[in-house]
């Protein structure tokens, strides 16, 4: 009877969805997403907003304080006195770090110079003044060496990579391998959050419905089999809706918080090192731009542009295929699901007590939880090696695997593979599970073992 | 006439337990049906086969002639001894989702469940949860799913489990009505007073193996010890020819109460005429053995000594 078939799936699907923690988990979700956002933004912004000011205690006498370049993120302040009451006065300021020049500081030999600074100096401070040093060594070394300024100022040069993606057709594509990399890494999360997610909930769905005796009276009326798959696909309307509302409510909740920051950004962008915005000013436009920030985003081009510039992530995601990973992290969610579902829905019918569960799970987690983890180190860093390939291609890793290297460019045919063992693979696991299910569903009190389960497998119908 | 339903030579095992050993039965239209056995006897494994639950290794069984086949699912009505329902779903709607899955249609299920509900006074409950209901009350919704769909074979197991007695005969009550309606009601029981007040026929499975069948009336007789009961006053001689007294018990003024059994050959009327003769006899009555009797008996000729002890009495 097919259409028991779809009464069961509708049941499972419209009892999970009309649960109150169904909607709760529906609007938390892109909430924590746009916080999360939020704060991303919050960190890029606030970033180029403070400048550390240093001052420069310069006793080389080699003027070289003063021919320090200051920079967005880094202003020298050249001070003049006994370093004592130096030290004693930066104390009592502000600025965030003292440079100390000693005198007899040679280009020969550069030692000696300190940077104190109140608490520990953080490794990104160091390196610019190191950065800034090394500059002004290696210009004055040139010019000892005998080169003239123009030769100099034709010698320096600035390089500025900007990273291609060439593929199959010849066409090429900005890349950005840390965005490329962020997609991977949050595909690889949601579909294994995916998969443990809603088939701990068809174990559960299946454990409740032995508990509650209520099995013998679904098998007078269905085959067990259809009880199976509908409760498999009812839950996976279930996640596949919840998904769609989460994607459309983080779009949303982003957005709004992007461009809630777009002015913001393209302010600070112009006037660079333009007076900061208080934190009052901040949390005003955060409450008051709610509204009207989508209008701001497209009415103002000169921000947008240059949210897209300092953002060139974005740029960077025109560049990938997205169509590609759209399709592929759909079928591997619903793939990888109904392969670990099934075998998830046969460890709730075999076992009599939820805390029994444990020894069953274990093997059924391993390789989901080992794709994930060799996934966003091995193949992340080499998305297109034979571990990366193996992995893909073998069903009970590939759905983690496979999204990982979907956004680096995966061939046709290997995508292809990979999904037609993925479908092979589901079957497999089907046909195990309705098997160990049908004999499991009406077994009570009975201490089921790995040899019982395998002895199910061949019991007649 | 036809049976309704025929087991034939029914045989099913479970790895090497063997639950049904060549049963063979005949259920008659239109009438109850007890179906009597100790725990673990294999009468469960015996319904789960006609519900279509399992399938038999071996043998067939048959509704109306017709060999057991999927289209008789909705046909059948099955109350489980392990009774259960979704505890988190409203009474209204878990009635409405069992009696789709056996083919009724939304608005013909609507209909039958609001005319259940009212009869069973569960109306305030129908929107209510499953778990908030009492035992009893999820009992009687768990009855409803049971014949909603209006099958023609009505299996009840332990029907009565965990109903009051004003419930209980309630359900007794709508059983025979179903009977009358024209269904047959199969009923696995161990409660011996409901098999004789209600059954028309029996059937005892023992150890795997169906022990004894028929009609209630053609198994008491078979089961006759042609033993009576006597009260009277006077003396009574205690060796005769024709009959035995088993027992004995004086009573003040001479009364007693005698239990008599006859010798082959001597009719209750031979007896009766000597009574008259010798003592005033104020009550004679054959002991014709109760179903729990022969339940008993024929469970423990069938059985080791040693597990005598578990059989249980109602």
């Amino acid at each position: 009877m097919p259409s028991n078939f779809w009464l069961i799936a509708q049941r499972e699907y419209l009892t999970r969805v009309k649960k109150r923690s169904f909607l709760i988990m529906t609007l938390l979700v892109p909430l924590i997403v746009a916080a999360f956002g939020f704060f991303i933004v919050k960190i890029a912004t606030s970033d180029n907003d403070t400048q550390d000011v240093v001052q420069v205690l310069d006793m080389s006498g080699q003027n070289l304080g003063a021919r320090l370049i200051s920079t967005k993120q880094m202003q020298f302040k050249p001070v003049q006195g006994p370093l004592e009451t130096v030290k004693k006065d930066y104390l009592k300021s502000e600025d965030d770090g003292l440079l100390y020049l000693p005198a007899g500081l040679s280009l020969e030999a550069p030692r000696g110079v300190q940077l104190y600074a109140k608490g520990n100096v953080s490794i990104r401070k160091q390196q610019a003044v190191e950065n800034a040093l090394d500059k002004l060594f290696s210009e004055d070394k040139m010019r000892a060496s005998g080169l003239s300024q123009e030769k100099l100022d034709a010698l320096k040069t600035n390089i500025d990579v900007a990273s291609i993606n060439l593929d199959e057709t010849g066409k090429e594509k900005n890349s950005n391998a840390l965005a490329t990399s962020g997609i991977a890494y949050a595909l690889a999360i949601l579909i294994y959050l995916f998969i443990f997610m809603y088939g701990v909930q068809i174990m559960r769905g299946v454990g409740e419905e032995k508990s509650s005796r209520i099995m013998e009276v679904m098998l007078s009326s269905v085959k067990p089999f259809d009880l199976m798959m509908g409760k498999i696909v009812g839950i996976a309307g279930v996640g596949l809706t919840q998904f769609l509302l989460w994607g459309i409510l983080s779009l949303g909740a982003t957005t709004a918080v992007t461009a809630l920051f777009a002015d913001k950004l393209a302010a600070t962008a112009k006037t660079e090192a333009a007076a900061n915005p208080s934190g009052t000013e901040r949390a005003a436009n955060v409450m008051g731009g709610a509204k009207v920030a989508s209008a701001d985003a497209t009415a103002a081009p000169d921000p947008a542009a240059a949210v897209s510039e300092r953002f060139s992530v974005f740029k960077a995601l025109r560049g990938l295929p997205l169509g590609k990973i759209v399709f592929g992290f759909l079928v591997y969610f619903l793939g990888g699901y109904l392969l670990y579902g099934a075998l998830f829905g046969a460890i709730g019918a075999a076992v009599d007590d939820q805390t029994d569960t444990q020894q069953f799970m274990f093997p059924i987690t391993m390789p989901l939880l080992l794709s994930y983890l060799i996934g966003l180190s091995v193949i992340l860093r080499n998305p297109d090696g034979p571990v990366a390939f193996w992995m893909s291609m073998i069903p009970f890793t590939s759905p983690v695997a496979m999204v990982i290297r979907l956004p680096f460019g995966v061939p046709v045919w290997q995508l292809a593979l990979s999904i037609v063992l993925l479908i092979a693979g589901f079957i497999f696991t089907v046909w195990i599970a309705a098997r160990i299910y049908r004999v499991g569903v009406l077994m009570y009190g009975k201490k089921v073992t790995y040899k019982e389960l395998s002895k199910w497998l061949f019991y007649k119908g | 006439m036809q049976p309704v339903l025929e087991a034939l030579n029914v045989r099913k095992t479970y790895g090497e337990h063997v639950a049904l050993n060549d049963v063979s039965l005949e259920i008659p239209d239109r009438s109850i049906y007890g179906l009597l056995g100790p725990n673990g006897a294999g009468k469960t494994s015996l319904i789960r086969i006609i519900t279509q639950i399992t399938g038999a290794d071996a043998g067939e069984i048959r509704i109306r002639g017709e060999k057991l086949a999927p289209r008789h699912i909705a046909e059948i009505g099955y109350l489980p001894e392990e009774r259960g329902l979704y505890k988190k779903m409203k009474v209204g709607e878990q009635l409405l989702y069992l009696a789709r899955l056996k083919g009724l249609s939304r608005t013909d299920a609507t209909q039958r469940i609001k005319a259940w509900v009212q009869r069973f006074d569960l109306t305030p409950w129908v929107e209510k949860n499953v778990e908030d209901l009492s035992k009893g009350m999820q009992q009687k919704v768990q009855f409803i799913a049971t014949v909603l769909h209006e099958p023609s074979i009505i299996i009840l197991d332990e029907p009565f489990s965990g109903f009051d007695p004003i419930n209980a005969n309630l359900i007794k009550d709508e059983i025979l009505a179903l009977r009358d309606k024209g269904a047959t009601i199969i009923l696995a029981t161990h409660r011996m007073e409901s098999v004789e007040e209600m059954c028309d026929n029996i059937a005892l499975i023992n150890r795997s193996r169906k022990v004894l069948d028929g009609p209630v009336s053609t198994v008491k007789d078979t089961f006759r010890t042609q033993t009576y009961s006597v009260e009277g006053k006077g003396r009574l001689m205690v060796v005769h020819p024709d009959f035995e007294v088993l027992e004995h018990h004086e009573r003040e003024n001479g009364h007693f109460h005698d239990i008599i059994r006859l010798h082959a050959g001597a009719t209750p009327n031979d007896l009766l005429r000597y009574l008259i003769g010798n003592v005033e006899v104020q009550a004679f009555r054959e002991l014709i053995p109760s179903i729990n009797e022969i339940f008993i008996r024929r469970v423990r000729e069938t059985m080791p000594e040693t597990l005598v002890e578990e059989v249980p009495v109602a």
